[in-house]
């Protein structure tokens, strides 16, 4: 069924189409006045918006303890096979020996990562967070696979509200229930 | 190659018009005559390719501030940008883009399509910008006070059928569409050529109509009223914008549609025609249809500016006095320069307001609405000169 | 065999099961799960766990009768006591009444999780049982999903090293005993036993006892948490990236059907397979090393010719060009597959060449590590390649070769330098080494061709109950080496210069069934094997002892 659209019908001044011509030149003769939009990249940054999922990074908690405990659920869940974890033990001379696992190796490739942010969500520790990071360079492959400094690096520190671990330790330190 | 021909035909051309227009050397030649014309050629070649290159740039600042964007302004030559001021000046708007994008015409590999006839594949880009820079000589930029007190225009050449010149061999500027889109032995290109020329020859018919008009007008004060520069001359009271406003409207929608510009580009429209008749041309063949173009378009300015916009006077009723010699002159210069620049400003303006025409609105609007209203707009002045 | 069936009924179906077995068994049978932590079939019960608690009735009698007391509707009355029975403990019976899904059933496994989980440290991310963890499991499907426990948990030792190969963690333990009864059932000395009392119980180990044992690592398999875990897995790799190919323990003819747990061509671990006719749901630790000896470090990486690495292919073409010279030895064990051996044989066959197995032997302990170390030597039997049980030395090929008989010995595996054979008399002969590891021969022989092991291959052997039992690829061999049967098929065919296809292994698999009638069964072996008739080799003295499900005995017993 063709619907038939009625038109209006135009008048000669319309028809001739100059007045359009005219109206559409003054707006954008008025637009060659109004400031600019583009926001000139390298020079000016933009807002990153909280919750935005930039390139993944490990975090430290306040007091410097790496969190991650190397569970490799990050390296599972990880769609792309972008990350890569080798499991180690800590040393028995560290602080933090009581929580038995760090990783030896951590390595996240910038190349297959595609910023879902599953490693973030499936983390049992949060140890694993995207931050702002959006340009990431590199010139060779291998400038683009992240090492766990590297990662440390731009993780920062995530303040630990909840502080398990070190619960842990007063209890076995300072007589829990023994 | 290119560069080699266009010189070669400049040159042949600029000594026809040379020679022309020295009616009054009628003993043995006049060689510092000659001279003296080959050196304005070259400035009005200049002044030109110039206003071709800076609209280059124009077009692209213009469009950036109408969509709110920046344009060019990041391109820095090494050297000159670390001026203080002036480099920053030049890379902010975008100056030194204009060089960036002249050098990668001139170093990019020279492309030659296997299937293309060669010799006209060649020549097309040359026919394209030498009618351009040949109709610049007669165009009269201003007007210098001469031994005798008369007025004489500064104009490489100047003689009584200036205008029909001018009109003739910026007519001629299509062949180089047609040459390319024939010789590029591809359907884009060809197609883009076939809109060219008919759309040339629709709209010069109206575009011819509407300048009569003018020149019929001229013709009741003027002995030679085909002269650019007598039209021009005439215009020190009443600019024929003024006195004609439908011939002017009729000629400047025809200068677009002869000049290829939006809303009239149908010849390469690139959303079904790839990039039309200039398809297959790259590096510096396309450079020189892409400057062609806009000389093109400063040339239509110039003989608009000539035509309907008083050339050098500033105002209506208002001209400089003869009686400043010198410095008249330059300010006659300046007029006409300021009067093309703004035409320029008007058509980029245009460009970045309307979308494009589809084919037969463009047809339709040239036969059916310019050529009646441009015959009937050539009866009414006749008639009303005739009295 | 008619076994006698008891009618149970299961939430509210009839079924009829075996007598004799407990409901957990029967449910199982009849398909229907109850969860359970202590119960293991191979163990005592003990019931500590609660886990698998049902509701058990039975139908009413009338005390004064003995009549079953019927409904209004003429069925008759199930008797349900007040608290809910273990299902592991309790034994099928005629009419019994089983519920395993209503609410109250529920609510006991939501209440024993919630008790187990009160002092477990919960640190499942760091634990190398998570992912196979019955706790994690069971606490995921049937426990509450939050804790309302606020105070401080129970600490107890970690980190405890038992016996060089087990790290012990008491907080995660869950108290099901598993392991004490493992250690005093199937060891048959206490090894592991509970400390303290009530929630302060610790499993721990006595100390200054004897705890070493070839078999302590089926504990750690044993335990339903990561209380006990193998030291050499520790912080290795999380469970859920291994690949689990099925296999077979090559330490011995015992023949321990295993599970190999690999990742990207690493082999992380080695655990027992369950085959109630073999080895039950054990293995020795030393089978679960047995990939050590392929280290890449021992590994003969590379074909040579003269001493000078080459292509594999050239090699091999190579190694056909000595072998059509004639006069050729074949030396082997029984490391090889039965399909090896079968070609082997073919290619013996058709060089003409006197074969010399050479045996392995070793201690024998009565369990899952037979005396003869090498899996496969009944499948040379049946392949018809010896006739009689090798001997440990070569002092036959060393008076062949002496003599000149022998110009050409084709030696898999084996370092002859080791077994009677003179360096004076290796330089008389060509000697073509293929093998999976590097020796003094690989570096003194014409030719070396890289082979590949039983993790890189797959194959059927036959244990020392003459049960064939077939292995399967877990990882890829190093890049050059070739496939043992491959290689010894390209030979074949050059050799003979019998133009034929190579075929696949189900080829050959299918051709030893049709030629070999007592290796029918060949074609198309059941994951947990099948014994073949061994009778036609009694007269052999072979040197097992009696183990699990083997009696020596009886092979012998059949000549007499």
């Amino acid at each position: 069924m063709a619907i038939v659209v009625e038109r209006k019908r135009l008048s000669l001044l319309e028809r001739c189409y100059l007045p359009q011509i005219v109206s559409g030149l003054l707006i954008t003769f008025k637009n060659i006045f109004k400031p600019r939009v583009t926001l000139e990249y390298p020079d000016q940054r933009p807002v990153i918006p909280a919750g935005y999922r930039g390139a993944p990074t490990l975090v430290k908690d306040s007091q410097g303890r790496e969190k991650c405990v190397s569970c490799q659920l990050c390296e599972f869940v990880c769609p792309s096979k972008a990350i890569r974890v080798t499991p180690g033990e800590i040393d028995p001379g560290s602080p933090y020996s009581h929580i038995e696992k760090a990783p030896k190796k951590f390595e996240i490739d910038m190349l297959r990562c595609i910023f879902c942010g599953l490693c973030q969500e499936a983390c049992p520790e949060k140890a694993i967070v995207l931050q702002d990071e959006f340009s990431i360079n590199g010139l060779s492959r291998e400038d683009f696979v992240r090492s766990k400094q590297a990662l440390y690096a731009a993780g920062g520190v995530l303040p630990d509200r909840i502080m398990k671990w070190k619960k842990v330790k007063d209890n076995a330190e300072l007589g829990g229930n023994r | 190659m290119c560069i080699f021909s266009t010189t070669v035909f400049d040159a042949c051309a600029l000594l026809c018009a040379a020679s022309v227009s020295a009616p009054e050397c009628s003993g043995g030649i006049d060689w510092f005559g000659i001279f003296m014309q080959v050196v304005w050629a070259f400035l009005s070649i200049i002044v030109v390719m110039s206003f071709a290159g800076l609209s280059v740039v124009a077009e692209r600042k213009v469009c950036a501030y109408i969509q709110g964007r920046y344009g060019p302004n990041r391109t820095a030559i090494p050297i000159v940008a670390a001026i203080p001021l002036v480099g920053n000046f030049l890379k902010k708007n975008g100056l030194m883009q204009l060089v960036a994008d002249g050098l990668k015409f001139l170093f990019k590999e020279d492309p030659l399509p296997s299937h293309v006839d060669k010799f006209w594949y060649m020549a097309a880009p040359v026919m394209a910008l030498a009618p351009v820079l040949i109709s610049a000589c007669v165009i009269p930029f201003g007007f210098y006070v001469g031994d005798g007190g008369e007025i004489m225009p500064i104009a490489a050449a100047n003689f009584d059928v200036s205008l029909i010149f001018a009109l003739a061999v910026g007519g001629l500027g299509v062949y180089g569409a047609v040459m390319a889109g024939w010789s590029s032995n591809s359907k884009f290109p060809y197609i883009g050529a076939m809109r060219a020329s008919s759309q040339v020859i629709s709209y010069e018919l109206a575009m011819g109509l509407s300048a009569m008009s003018v020149v019929i007008w001229t013709a009741r004060t003027s002995d030679s009223p085909l002269s650019l520069f007598e039209i021009a001359h005439a215009q020190v009271d009443w600019w024929y914008c003024l006195t004609q406003p439908l011939a002017a409207l009729i000629f400047l929608v025809c200068l677009f549609a002869e000049t290829n510009r939006l809303p009239f580009d149908v010849a390469e429209s690139e959303t079904d025609l790839v990039s039309g008749y200039h398809t297959e041309y790259g590096s510096f063949k396309f450079g020189l249809f892409f400057v062609g173009e806009y000389g093109h378009m400063v040339v239509g300015s110039a003989i608009f500016t000539t035509l309907f916009l008083g050339a050098w006077n500033p105002l209506p009723g208002i001209e400089w006095p003869a009686s400043w010699g010198w410095a008249a002159s330059a300010l006659s210069v300046v007029t006409v320069l300021l009067k093309i620049a703004a035409m320029m400003f008007f058509m980029i303006w245009v460009r970045w307001t309307l979308p494009r025409f589809r084919y037969d609105q463009v047809m339709r609007i040239g036969w059916k609405c310019l050529l009646p209203l441009a015959l009937l707009n050539f009866t009414a002045y006749l008639i009303f000169a005739s009295f | 065999m008619d076994k006698q069936t008891v009618k149970i009924n299961v939430n509210g179906t009839d079924y009829e099961v075996l007598a004799g077995q407990n409901v957990l068994e029967a449910c199982r049978s009849i398909g229907i799960e109850i969860p359970y932590f202590c119960y293991h079939p191979n163990l005592k019960v003990a019931g500590s766990c609660r886990m698998c608690l049902v509701r058990i009735g039975m139908p009413a009698r009338d005390r004064q009768t003995g009549q079953l007391v019927k409904n209004a509707d003429g069925t008759p009355k199930i008797a349900w006591p007040p608290k809910p029975s273990i299902a592991c403990g309790t034994k099928v019976a005629d009419g019994m009444h089983i519920v395993t899904d209503d609410e109250s059933v529920e609510s006991c496994r939501k209440g024993v999780i919630e008790f187990l989980l009160l002092n477990h440290p919960l640190d499942c991310p760091i634990c190398d049982k998570a992912g196979e963890c019955k706790l994690q499991e069971y606490a995921y499907r049937y426990g509450a999903g939050h804790s309302r426990y606020v105070e401080n948990k129970n600490v107890k030792p970690k980190k405890v090293e038992v016996a060089g190969k087990i790290m012990l963690d008491a907080e995660r333990c869950i108290q099901c005993s598993r392991c004490i009864r493992f250690s005093n059932e199937f060891i048959g000395r206490s090894i592991f036993g509970f400390v303290k009392r009530g929630s302060k119980t610790e499993i721990s180990v006595y100390e200054g006892a004897d705890n070493t044992s070839n078999y302590l690592l089926n504990a750690v398999d044993g335990c339903p948490v990561g209380a006990l875990t193998e030291k050499a897995f520790r912080f290795q790799m999380r469970t859920w990236f291994l690949k689990v190919t099925d296999s077979i323990c090559g330490e011995s003819s015992a023949g321990a059907n295993t599970r190999v747990w690999s990742r990207e061509n690493k082999i992380y671990r080695v655990t027992p397979r369950t085959n109630p006719e073999v080895n039950e749901m054990w293995m020795s630790d030393s089978g679960r090393y047995v990939q050590s000896r392929y280290d890449e470090a021992n590994r003969l990486a590379c074909a040579s010719v003269d001493a000078s690495p080459c292509d594999t292919s050239y090699a091999i073409n190579r190694c056909v060009e000595i072998m059509k010279l004639g006069g050729v030895a074949i030396v082997g064990n029984a490391w090889q597959s039965l399909e090896e051996m079968y070609v082997m044989k073919l290619l013996a066959d058709v060089c003409g060449a006197r074969v010399h197995f050479v045996s392995h032997l070793g201690e024998d302990d009565g369990k899952l590590v037979s005396a003869d170390r090498t899996p496969n030597m009944r499948g040379a039997f049946a392949t018809g390649l010896i006739g009689e049980y090798p001997k440990a030395d070569l002092s036959d090929l060393a008076a062949d070769m002496e003599s000149g008989k022998v110009k050409v010995v084709l030696c898999f595996g084996e370092n002859i330098l080791e077994l009677g054979i003179s360096p004076k008399l290796l330089k008389k002969v060509n000697v073509l080494y293929c093998g999976i590891l590097k020796n003094a021969l690989s570096d003194e022989a014409k030719i070396s061709v890289p082979l590949r092991s039983e993790f890189e291959k797959d194959g059927i052997w036959i244990n020392r109950q003459f049960r064939a039992q077939k292995f399967a690829r877990a990882v890829d061999g190093p890049e050059k080496s070739v496939d043992d049967l491959e290689f010894l098929l390209t030979l074949l065919r050059e050799v003979a210069g019998d133009g034929f296809k190579l075929p696949g292994l189900s080829d050959i698999r299918r051709e030893i069934g049709e030629k070999i009638p007592i290796l029918k069964a060949c074609c198309d072996l059941p994951p947990e094997g099948e014994l073949i008739d061994g009778s036609a080799w009694s007269g052999i003295d072979f040197p097992e002892a009696d183990a699990m499900h083997f009696n020596a005995g009886k092979l012998k017993g059949t000549k007499e």
